[in-house]
């Protein structure tokens, strides 16, 4: 098998077997994490643009180490520092830095789709390192890695996710990779960060439930994904933080009500005594330092795969629509 | 182009006896098991790797560690091999420090193969020595490589190709020699 698109802008359009070739080929790189010597000359003389418009710090740098350990250069632009503050365009930008001749073109952008928008432009692989509330495919690729590790399985698992599923691109991605396995999901937070609306994003078929009663959220749960939680969100009238704490952290007390090898994922930056408390978060069946290892793994694989080889991709969006015309009548149309 | 079979060059017997006697010069020439251990190229250099083990426990009673070798990401043709060279999991779970290493694949042939072996090991920490063991020297080397432990040389032409097929991967074991022809 082969990874059969030029760019990974979602985790949405693969299915459970290309899904599962990308996290076979993610071990390997778990290994380099290991070596005494970590770095590689595969992509020697390759170039990584890592854009973020948004504001990023362990997905930067865990894409930046991924692609210097497989020996690549990196140009980083950060949105603090970008010409975006006087008024570029997203496109003008993108064409700029792709006139400096990269390989390939890491993005993170606030809008939903804007990956997919610089892909459609762009000759070069584009990886969407989170777009908006829509998709964050190296996330997802990270936490099922974990999570296959430590439960030996993908399949049938119970899920949970707990906080602000509306505004989160990590929950969507987690949807759309693990629901391919038959996962059943149980959604849970505050009525107004949890629609009903959620319960069809999956693939079809797939179980998804929204509660918000965290005790009921937990029984039977397998694995639980912590969200970060916004606390510029957290506020008066709406939902005040004490009330949050009280109604919806995971505690040890919460977590009896779990499996007892229940596993628990944070995509982080953690707000210890937020949504989570310190000895949870730091407890024998939290994998959230593992996850950030996996991520270096996940994403050179990401990389190795979209830059090695004379790959003919074609591209995802393209592709969910079923259309079939090439990238330059594409373009063209504009 | 066809493939075409012109001759068998070993059976499974001759296959075995070979190992045997590969297993008798290593530990021969490196006085002893103490401080050796066999690193097997994937694929087909990982069951050899194996049974030259198994051979050695047979002559020291000792159980020489083996590791297994995933060269891929070692490889100088990457960006021309389409489509991408899928990755296979390497597992060498000892220190390779001060180690005797011996490298072990079934045919040596451009030398490319060993380049890359070698740069991966060197990633793992500094081996005392590092040798090389094939089943099939066939010669027509790009590198300045050779190999201290050959089964069998062989002069081939460059269209020729060796086939080492072993039980553990082809459900069949002997070693053949197949022509490409025009058809």
């Amino acid at each position: 098998m082969t990874y059969r698109f030029r760019d990974l802008l979602a985790l949405e359009p693969l299915s459970a077997d290309e899904l599962t070739f990308i996290l076979d080929q993610s071990q390997p790189f778990q290994e380099i994490q290991r070596h005494p010597l970590k770095k590689l000359a595969t992509l020697r003389g390759k170039t990584v643009v890592l854009a973020f418009f948004e504001n990023s710090t362990r997905t930067r740098l865990s894409f930046g180490t991924a692609a210097s350990r497989l020996g690549a250069d990196t140009m980083n632009l950060q949105a603090e520092a970008s010409s975006l503050k006087k008024g570029e365009t997203l496109l003008d930008t993108a064409n700029n830095l792709n006139a400096m001749k990269p390989d390939c073109f890491v993005m993170r952008h606030s809008s939903s789709g804007a990956a997919d928008f610089v892909a459609r432009h762009l000759e070069i692989p584009v990886v969407n390192a989170g777009d908006g509330t829509h998709e964050h495919p190296s996330q997802g690729l990270l936490d099922a890695l974990t999570i296959r590790d430590r439960k030996g399985t993908l399949k049938n698992l119970n899920v949970t996710i707990l906080g602000d599923i509306s505004h989160s691109r990590v929950a969507r991605s987690n949807i759309h990779l693990l629901g391919k396995f038959g996962c059943r999901f149980t959604l849970c937070g505050p009525a107004m960060w949890v629609p009903r609306e959620l319960e069809k994003i999956g693939p079809p078929g797939t179980p998804i439930r929204c509660v918000y009663r965290v005790e009921e959220a937990l029984e039977d749960a397998d694995v639980i994904i912590v969200l970060r939680v916004q606390t510029e969100r957290l506020h008066e009238p709406s939902l005040a933080q004490n009330d949050y704490i009280l109604l919806y952290q995971l505690n040890a007390e919460r977590m009896r009500l779990a499996k007892k090898d229940a596993l628990i994922l944070h995509p982080g930056p953690i707000n210890r005594g937020i949504e989570i408390t310190p000895e949870v978060a730091d407890g024998p069946r939290s994998a959230v330092l593992e996850q950030v290892t996996n991520g270096v793994s996940v994403r050179m694989a990401i990389l190795y795969l979209l830059m090695v080889g004379a790959t003919e991709g074609t591209h995802p969006a393209l592709e969910v629509k079923g259309e079939t015309k090439p990238k330059e009548s594409a373009h063209a149309s504009d | 182009m066809r493939l075409v079979e012109k001759s068998q060059l070993m059976s499974a017997a001759e296959i075995d006896r070979t190992l045997q006697r590969l297993a008798h010069q290593i530990v021969e020439k490196s006085g002893g098991t103490r401080h050796l251990a066999l690193i097997g190229i994937r694929r087909r250099g990982v069951p050899l790797a194996q049974r030259i083990a198994q051979a050695m426990r047979g002559i020291d009673g000792v159980e020489v560690p083996v590791g297994t070798l995933d060269i891929t990401l070692y490889r100088d043709d990457l960006s021309t091999v389409a489509p991408q060279a899928v990755l296979q999991s390497s597992h060498i779970s000892f220190p390779v420090d001060s180690l005797d290493l011996v490298l072990v694949d079934d045919v040596l042939y451009t030398g490319r193969t060993v380049r890359a072996a070698m740069n991966g090991l060197f990633d793992l920490g500094r081996p005392k020595r590092v040798s090389l063991c094939v089943l099939i020297d066939r010669g027509h080397r790009e590198m300045p490589i050779e190999a201290q432990y050959v089964g069998r040389d062989i002069q081939t032409s460059d269209t020729e190709i060796i086939e080492v097929r072993l039980r553990e991967i082809d459900n069949e074991e002997r070693v053949i020699l197949v022509d490409r022809v025009e058809s």
